[in-house]
């Protein structure tokens, strides 16, 4: 079929949102996210394919995929692995400072 | 918000979502096809300027700008994380006495191949407008093989031979020569971040001008700040103590 691909990424996105949704531990939470933002190299790389082509390096026979989606998705990746040091570094500081780490139980305000 | 709430609201948005998504996908280019206009032009540009990896021309020569945003958002993350992570006023860095046991045949391995990921990690590096790679993936593959200290050596031993404050220092200066090749592109032809430098002959290690300069630029910052990064989470977990 041949939009499976790209379903495959719409899922990627809502089931990581889910996750987040139904997350009772932070650091699943930043899982879920990490996983919701990996539809986006599905999708890239799914717009970038060419059937029988090879890739983007000179040499290759034939055709080559698109390089464009694959350096976007190359940024991607650096953002997304970024985010994810940044939200565990603040998930240990919840974590000191609350005691816990799940998200029902921070609700409250703190002064 | 109620969990209640929350679902409803999740199941929603999602649904709506879904059915965009869908609507929008029924009208996307059949997937494996043969249009991809933006290959078309991206490909020769590349071999015009002697980068065989295409994807490195685009990422250094083409599309440079969005990089350095790339990088300066790497750059954020690492200074926010290593503020979050700086122990508080409570707290103390303090060694462990006693540090576990590492299995004969895991310290061989790791001193046999801590020489060959780094080698491995500068090749990927140096070579990232020739073969696939680049200044992230190298970077990446730098860092993460300097840990091999303390996966076969211990926390003690990564900890001196793994001074931060280089890598910190390293890390400005890899953002700050991408600026300043930038500004010399500006200068010389013109354009931020122009590819000024001569390009060569197609396939050489000193070939695709700037190309080349800012994989290292980058592999450097790469580098610098997933070692800082890697620094602070371990001395969370191994020697950062509340002291009462």
């Amino acid at each position: 079929m041949n939009l499976l691909p790209y379903l495959v990424a719409g899922w990627l996105l809502l089931i990581g949102c889910f996750g987040v949704v139904r997350s009772r531990d932070l650091i699943h939470t930043v899982v879920c996210v990490a996983i919701a933002q990996s539809g986006t190299y599905v999708l890239l790389l799914g717009i970038g394919f060419q059937r029988g082509a090879s890739a983007p390096v000179q040499g290759a026979p034939g055709a080559v995929v698109d390089p464009v989606v694959q350096a976007l998705t190359l940024t991607d990746i650096v953002v997304s692995a970024t985010v994810t040091a940044l939200l565990l570094a603040l998930v240990i500081q919840i974590s000191k400072r609350a005691g816990t780490v799940d998200p029902d139980e921070l609700d409250e305000l703190r002064g | 918000m109620s969990r209640r709430a929350r679902w409803v609201v999740f199941w929603l948005g999602g649904l709506g979502v879904a059915v965009l998504f869908v609507l929008a996908v029924l009208r996307l280019p059949e997937f494996g096809g043969l249009v991809h206009p933006y290959r078309d032009l991206s490909v020769p540009a590349a071999m015009g300027r002697s980068s065989p990896n295409v994807v490195s021309s685009i990422n250094f020569d083409q599309r440079a700008l969005d990089t350095l945003g790339e990088e300066t958002i790497l750059l954020g993350s690492v200074v926010g994380a290593a503020a979050l992570l700086r122990p508080s006023k409570d707290e103390k860095e303090q060694l462990a006495k006693e540090e576990g046991r590492v299995l004969e045949a895991t310290k061989l391995l790791g001193y046999l191949l801590l020489p060959v990921t780094l080698i491995l990690g500068a090749d990927v590096v140096t070579h990232g407008h020739l073969t696939p790679g680049g200044g992230f993936q190298g970077g990446v593959v730098l860092a993460t093989g300097l840990h091999l200290l303390y996966v076969a050596g211990s926390y003690r031993m990564l900890r001196r031979l793994r001074p931060v404050s280089w890598y910190e220092m390293a890390e400005a200066a890899g953002a700050g020569a991408f600026v300043v090749l930038g500004f010399v592109g500006l200068f010389l032809a013109g354009s931020f971040l122009a590819n000024v430098l001569p390009w060569g002959t197609l396939g050489d290690l000193f070939s695709s001008g700037s190309v080349f300069a800012l994989n290292v630029a980058v592999g450097a910052e790469v580098t610098s700040g997933v070692v800082v990064l890697l620094a602070r989470f371990l001395a969370q977990a191994l020697s950062v103590r509340e002291v009462k």
